[in-house]
């Protein structure tokens, strides 16, 4: 129906890529915390065309009782998309991809929920694609850690994630979905930054080993300035209520 | 033995806080040789205990905690009450004055029914079993009128304030009666709906603003604002 | 199967307030009885969709995205488009919504946008007609709650009629029996603007645009979808007690004066 064409090139001469963009070089991120009103935390994401919605509900009673866990929370995760998110209507009945991604978004964050505080509970994580551009589950994974963050579910670390693919032959970050759809490979990969450790990583495509690893350092440091952003995302509201009232009130008393 | 960060820094889950020889206490975990956040919060040291005080957290329940909560079922021999917790609280009915066992279902109604609230307090809770209140004491049992307001339980020690002192300036300035529930519920009663009103407010600035300083003065202000600085003394202990 | 639903999870007294203070003449948001919350709307959103919209309605959140797709038209309508409403209730949005397939009041939310919308005959169908008896545009309205603080109804409807106003379809020309499109696009013909308005009964008292706290009180509820003309296209009682004449007839005097307040403001946005 929509005939989309397949792109000449999807990196000139020059390194630029479709957007614009150097091989090396994350889309433009923004991040929002706590806005919703009834979730427990909340978080918003927009990266490059992506706008991810993502709640926290929890620790709160496991309904049914049969599927609480003795020793700790059980983790839910239910990846979402709206059925206006992509070029073509989405029907709003869960995929099999969406159960796939439901279920390695949650093994993403599970290691870094302290669930033991509180058995026989549930810890429920609702993402909510609202527009899709590739690395949507990348960018899910960043809402949900600062989702989590904003519940006050405590974590030993925020999980930053971030995908690298190839390209016209060269490894490239964070491909949009086109570059997915006519590229030579893509891996998402999530981090643990406090700890270097990888809770995340899936690839599609071809990669010789070099390339692997220099794929993997590329994302690595992605996820590194991502989670800068996660940091500053979460402690703005804050620090905005502190300016805001903390300068009012020296204003008056005349300081 | 190294504090990384100033007290009352805000602090993200992750972020180290401290290294080597200090204890890690709430809201933080250690890790080889350091002590890492696990909440989002505002960074404290007591001698060389470090935690953090966080922003947003669910109730936890302690053993002596006033609370308040609302009936939610009757059972064979006590109440299932919700109290804003993860778990729900449990209130036997013998603890409750004046009644003996066995009570008849239909007894138990009569004290409690679905939709009542009460002001109760925590006499057990452990990690495997639910919470267990108690409505015997004084200033327990059920509430009948005033108005309830939600916060996030971790601004209650901000609304209480240091030896009671919040609570006592809100109390006297808008001279509402104010039951203060460990659990995040609050309710105020007051003469009038004006008074109920200022009080309201007054407690959703205070959970908006408690990591910030200046917030008494600001509070007092605003209540006198709009309630044009009258002064209450109560006749009953707060 | 419907069954009854569960008790509101508010406590005894607090719902007490809520009925007290309606009657006397206040409401716990300090509104009148017939002002609507602060109402925002923003248009073009999503810009995959053809159309889209989000609104905010008090605290409550709502989108809505149109798709536009071509498709088979209906056999006994060979020559007219096809609308279809669908809502989700997401979980994300409510401590009370539970993933899974639309339940019933996700399905009536759909339903009751989708009755004011055909009804009053809102999008032209005829012209959506592409290739009689062969080949229609089919209008997919998805209605997707971001976070309820109650009357999902008319914020959904309000989102709806934003989002088909900025609605657009890509130009397009028929070869060989196949649609191609062309560069341009057209804005979806749109004749008839209805705005659904809701109230709650509370007490003997009928309250315009009822907050969460106002929908767990009241005894009952009606919804009137008012089209540009100010007569009646569609309603919906809905709740577990009833409504009496009079409060029907004057809930449904008081949606028509209201109606107009809220299509300006519609307008004004979509512009």
């Amino acid at each position: 129906m929509f005939q989309e064409k397949r792109p000449e090139r999807l990196v000139d001469l020059n390194g630029s890529r479709l957007d614009g963009r150097k091989l090396d070089q994350l889309r433009q991120i923004k991040l929002e915390v706590g806005i919703l009103d009834k979730a427990d935390g909340s978080a918003y994401v927009e990266q490059g065309k992506n706008r991810i919605l993502v709640a926290v509900y929890g620790p709160r009673e496991a309904h049914p009782k049969h599927i609480a866990l003795p020793d700790r929370a059980v983790v839910r995760c239910r990846y979402h998309m709206a059925p206006f998110s992509t070029e073509e209507r989405k029907s709003p009945a869960p995929s099999r991809r969406e159960m796939e991604l439901s279920k390695v978004i949650r093994e993403a964050l599970e290691p870094a929920i302290l669930s033991e505080n509180y058995p026989r509970t549930t810890i429920d994580i609702f993402i909510e694609v609202l527009q899709s551009d590739g690395g949507s589950r990348c960018a899910a994974i960043t809402g949900a850690s600062l989702a989590l963050a904003d519940a006050g579910i405590p974590m030993k670390s925020l999980v930053s994630a971030c995908a690298v693919g190839k390209i016209g032959s060269q490894i490239a970050l964070d491909l949009s979905d086109l570059e997915d759809k006519y590229g030579e490979a893509d891996m998402p990969v999530a981090l643990m930054p406090s700890f270097n450790k990888i809770t995340l990583v899936q690839m599609d495509g071809s990669l010789m080993l070099e390339e692997f690893a220099k794929a993997l350092d590329m994302a690595v440091d992605s996820c590194k300035q991502i989670h800068e952003m996660q940091k500053t995302a979460l402690k703005g509201k804050y620090l905005l209520i502190k300016e805001e009232v903390e300068e009012e009130g020296s204003e008056r008393s005349g300081e | 033995m190294e504090l990384n960060l100033e007290r009352k820094q805000l602090v993200a889950p992750g972020e180290i806080v401290a290294e080597g020889g200090y204890f890690a206490g709430d809201n933080v975990y250690r890790e080889n040789d350091k002590i890492f956040a696990s909440r989002l919060g505002l960074v404290e040291v007591v001698g060389n205990r470090v935690y953090v005080v966080p922003i947003k957290g669910c109730y936890v329940p302690y053993v002596d905690d006033p609370v308040i909560g609302r009936i939610v079922d009757v059972g064979m021999s006590g109440w299932s009450v919700d109290i804003n917790a993860p778990y729900p609280a449990l209130l036997p009915a013998s603890e409750t004055f004046g009644h003996r066992q066995p009570f008849p279902k239909a007894d138990l109604t009569k004290i409690f029914d679905v939709g009542d609230l009460v002001l109760a307090k925590v006499i057990a809770f452990d990690r495997t079993r639910d919470p267990l209140i108690t409505v015997k004491g004084p200033e327990l049992g059920k509430a009948t009128s005033g108005r309830i307001v939600k916060i996030s339980p971790t601004k209650i020690p901000r609304l209480i304030g240091r030896k009671g002192s919040m609570i006592s300036t809100l109390k006297k300035q808008t001279g509402c009666q104010i039951m203060v529930g460990q659990n995040g519920i609050v309710l105020v009663s007051g003469k009038s709906s004006e008074d109920e009103r200022v009080a309201v407010s007054a407690i959703y600035m205070i959970e908006r603003e408690a990591h910030t300083r200046g917030l008494t003065d600001r509070i007092q202000e605003m209540i006198r604002k709009e309630l044009g600085g009258r002064e209450f003394v109560s006749g009953k202990a707060s | 199967m419907s069954s009854t639903p569960q008790r509101s999870p508010m406590a005894r007294i607090e719902q007490r307030t809520v009925v007290d203070m309606i009657s006397r003449g206040k409401r716990i948001d300090e509104r009148s009885s017939t002002d609507y919350r602060d109402l925002k709307i923003e248009v073009g959103v999503i810009e995959k969709a053809n159309g889209s919209a989000q609104v905010f309605l008090g605290k409550t959140r709502v989108m809505v995205g149109v798709k536009v797709e071509t498709g088979d038209p209906f056999p006994d309508t060979p020559n007219e488009g096809i609308l279809t409403v669908n809502a989700e209730l997401v979980p994300l949005a409510s401590p009370s919504f539970e993933p899974g397939p639309p339940d019933e009041n996700s399905i009536e939310l759909a339903r009751v946008v989708d009755r004011g919308l055909r009804e009053s005959k809102a999008i032209d169908l005829e012209q959506l007609c592409v290739d009689a008896g062969k080949k229609v545009f089919v209008v997919f309205v998805d209605v997707y709650i971001l976070d309820h603080d109650g009357n999902l109804i008319d914020a959904s409807a309000i989102a709806s009629l934003a989002a088909l106003l900025n609605t657009r379809i890509r130009n397009y020309e028929i070869k060989d029996g196949e649609v191609i499109y062309k560069p341009g696009y057209t804005p979806l013909p749109i004749k008839n603007r209805p705005i659904t308005v809701t109230l709650a009964k509370i007490g003997n008292s009928l309250v315009v645009d009822p907050c969460l706290e106002e929908e767990q009180v009241m005894s009952a509820r009606l919804t009137a979808a008012i089209e540009d003309s100010g007569g009646v296209c569609a309603m919906q009682k809905g709740g577990m007690e009833g409504l009496t004449i009079e409060e029907l007839k004057a809930a449904v005097q008081i949606a028509s004066k209201k109606a107009n307040e809220i299509r300006e403001k519609i307008l004004e946005a979509a512009r």
